[in-house]
């Protein structure tokens, strides 16, 4: 029997803002002592009034336009009702009639192709604190991560595998670190996820009862929890077991996704308009200033890599991946086509040499650009055209631009790397060459052609490697015909 | 309109409070005639009412991103009975105990 596999996403992100959704205390919460940001809004104190941070509004919606959804005109924040230790008001301000945006998709590359994965919405609210389970029968609550601007992209049930599953929420995080509304921190929480999977057998209509698997923080944790629960589910349809709605979580350790509480009641949320909060009125303005904030995004950017550069379709992919990389490809093809260097010639510099150091040193392209500029690989890309140096030459001066953050052609000055071209230096070593080795040279006399191999060695030799082959056998040929 | 006895317990627990036997009848008695209340108002013609769900005719009302002081933590901390590591101590949780 055949079974179909149906998967919705849950992605919890932090908006990239320097203060908290509903007051000032700083978002940075990750390496801030315990309770240091905190205030009475953001702990829940009575009386205490929360203001929304206009840049979170303006970074969700700009998620929202990324992801192809539509700006609601009209938003209500609304109080989620649950009681939590790490909730210190009793309820999370979020969106429930109206999220911020709505009906987006994002394409994948799916099981059988490019595939859009659909969206129900992106809608905003607030991050929980956190909570540290002591091994004395108590919980210590940090209410430091409490009020972090938090959106929540809600996938429609459009994933058909584990695989499809980790394309999309990679896909989902690309773009999001990429328009500079999350960190892409997955480590620290600061990118999560909630998976819904239900599995039935093929030619049945209705989905099968759903399991929800939560918090989880690492693709290779998503796409194994899902492979691991749909053979659970599947088993148990075998032999006959009904699937029970329920909530489990990840444990690594075992490899099993375990069962959490059965929550009779916690959907019972009972969501009511914040009214401490006046609604937010998006005009058509407003929007088209977000829309006029989107910049490039990865997809487009990598087929324009194809058609405007030519590019391989692989060269395009690992360009576009990141940002900061996709920038700085753009600015090397900038400078290099003043010189003349193609920007095919400037891609493989980058996806060689250039991801070859960035994987040694262990460092973001952001900061070793800082050494290596990108007007450096068309200087050294025209060095090697130009015949000044040899390609090995090439790739010691580019190394040392990257490690040191000096150009290439001061390094090849200063090193004098610069290939012993046809002029008097050459000669003159051929001359000595040709003095010095009466044998090869009488050899080659009686004609034996190859002899003039040993004497290009010695001419290599003794500029010790930086000559041109071709230009030494010329000159010796020149020479040896002239006595 | 009278409630049941489950569904006031189910409140009661959705709220945290843990009623005897005869504060659930009482609290019965009084969601109920409240519901009552509620469904006269549900008889007037609204279809013309946007629903509101503030008077105060604000809307858009903002802040700048920019960070302002926290609390000292001695002052966050001051009103917990208890706390430990900076951090507010609270007795272990327990799935929907």
């Amino acid at each position: 029997m055949e079974y179909l596999v149906t998967i919705g996403l849950e992605v919890h992100a932090q908006i990239l803002t320097r203060s908290k959704m509903f007051c000032g205390c700083s978002a940075d919460y990750a390496n801030a002592p315990p309770n240091t940001h905190v205030c009475p809004v953001c702990m829940g104190l009575p009386g205490a009034l929360p203001v929304p941070n206009r840049r979170a509004i303006e970074l969700a919606a700009l998620t929202g336009l990324a992801l192809n959804c539509r700006i609601s005109h009209e938003n209500v924040i609304s109080r989620k009702n649950y009681f939590y230790a790490d909730l210190p008001s009793g309820y999370q301000r979020s969106q429930y009639d109206d999220p911020l945006c709505v009906d987006g998709w994002v394409e994948i590359e799916g099981d059988n192709g490019p595939k859009r994965i659909r969206l129900t919405r992106v809608h905003i609210e607030e991050d929980t604190g956190k909570l540290i389970h002591t091994n004395d029968g108590g919980s210590l609550v940090d209410f430091n991560r409490a009020g972090v601007p938090l959106m929540e992209i809600v996938s429609k049930p459009d994933i058909s595998s584990p695989e499809e599953a980790r394309r999309y929420f990679q896909k989902l995080r690309q773009i999001l670190v990429w328009i500079g509304v999350n960190s892409g921190d997955m480590e620290s929480g600061a990118l999560r996820c909630d998976a819904n999977v239900s599995v039935r057998p093929a030619g049945q209509q209705e989905y099968g009862a759903k399991v929800e698997i939560k918090n989880i923080n690492s693709f290779r944790f998503l796409e194994r929890a899902l492979a691991y629960e749909i053979e659970r589910q599947i088993r148990a349809l075998k032999a006959g077991e009904p699937i029970v709605q329920s909530t489990r979580g990840w444990d690594e350790a075992s490899g099993t996704t375990v069962a959490q509480r059965t929550k009779e009641f916690a959907e019972d949320y009972r969501y009511f308009p914040e009214p401490d909060i006046p609604p937010l009125r998006l005009t058509d303005a407003w929007i088209a200033e977000r829309r006029a904030e989107l910049p490039e995004l990865p997809d487009a950017r990598r087929r324009r890599f194809i058609e405007e550069y030519g590019l391989t379709a692989y060269d395009a992919s690992v360009l576009t991946d990141e940002r900061a990389v996709s920038d700085f490809y753009e600015q090397a093809v900038a400078a290099a086509r003043v010189r003349g260097v193609t920007p095919k010639d400037v891609a493989n510099w980058m996806t060689g040499e250039l991801f070859r150091l960035l994987k040694e040193t262990g460092e973001p392209l952001e900061s070793a650009a800082h050494r290596l500029r990108p007007e450096y690989i068309g200087e050294v890309q025209d060095l090697l055209n130009q015949g000044v140096i040899t390609r090995t030459s090439a790739k010691e001066a580019f190394e040392a631009s990257f490690r040191e953050g000096r150009s290439p052609a001061r390094i090849v000055a200063e090193r004098g790397m610069a290939v012993i071209g046809a002029g008097d230096a050459l000669t003159d070593l051929v001359r000595q060459a040709i003095a010095n080795n009466p044998k090869a040279v009488e050899e080659y006399r009686r004609g034996k052609v190859t002899a003039i191999k040993y004497l290009i060695g010695q001419v290599m030799k003794a500029t010790r490697g930086q000559a041109n082959p071709q230009a030494v056998q010329q000159a010796l040929e020149q020479e040896l015909a002239r006595e | 309109m009278s409630l049941t006895l489950e569904e006031v317990e189910h409140v009661a627990r959705l709220a945290r409070l843990r009623l005897s036997p005869a504060e659930l009848e009482k609290m019965r008695d009084q969601l109920s005639r409240i519901l009552d209340h509620f469904q006269m108002l549900q008889q007037i013609d609204v279809s013309a009412t946007p629903p509101t769900a503030q008077v105060t005719d604000l809307i858009n009302v903002m802040r700048e991103d920019e960070v302002r002081p926290s609390l000292p933590r001695e002052q966050a901390l001051a009103n917990a009975p208890e706390h430990q590591d900076g951090m507010f101590r609270v007795r272990a949780i327990f799935e929907d105990a």
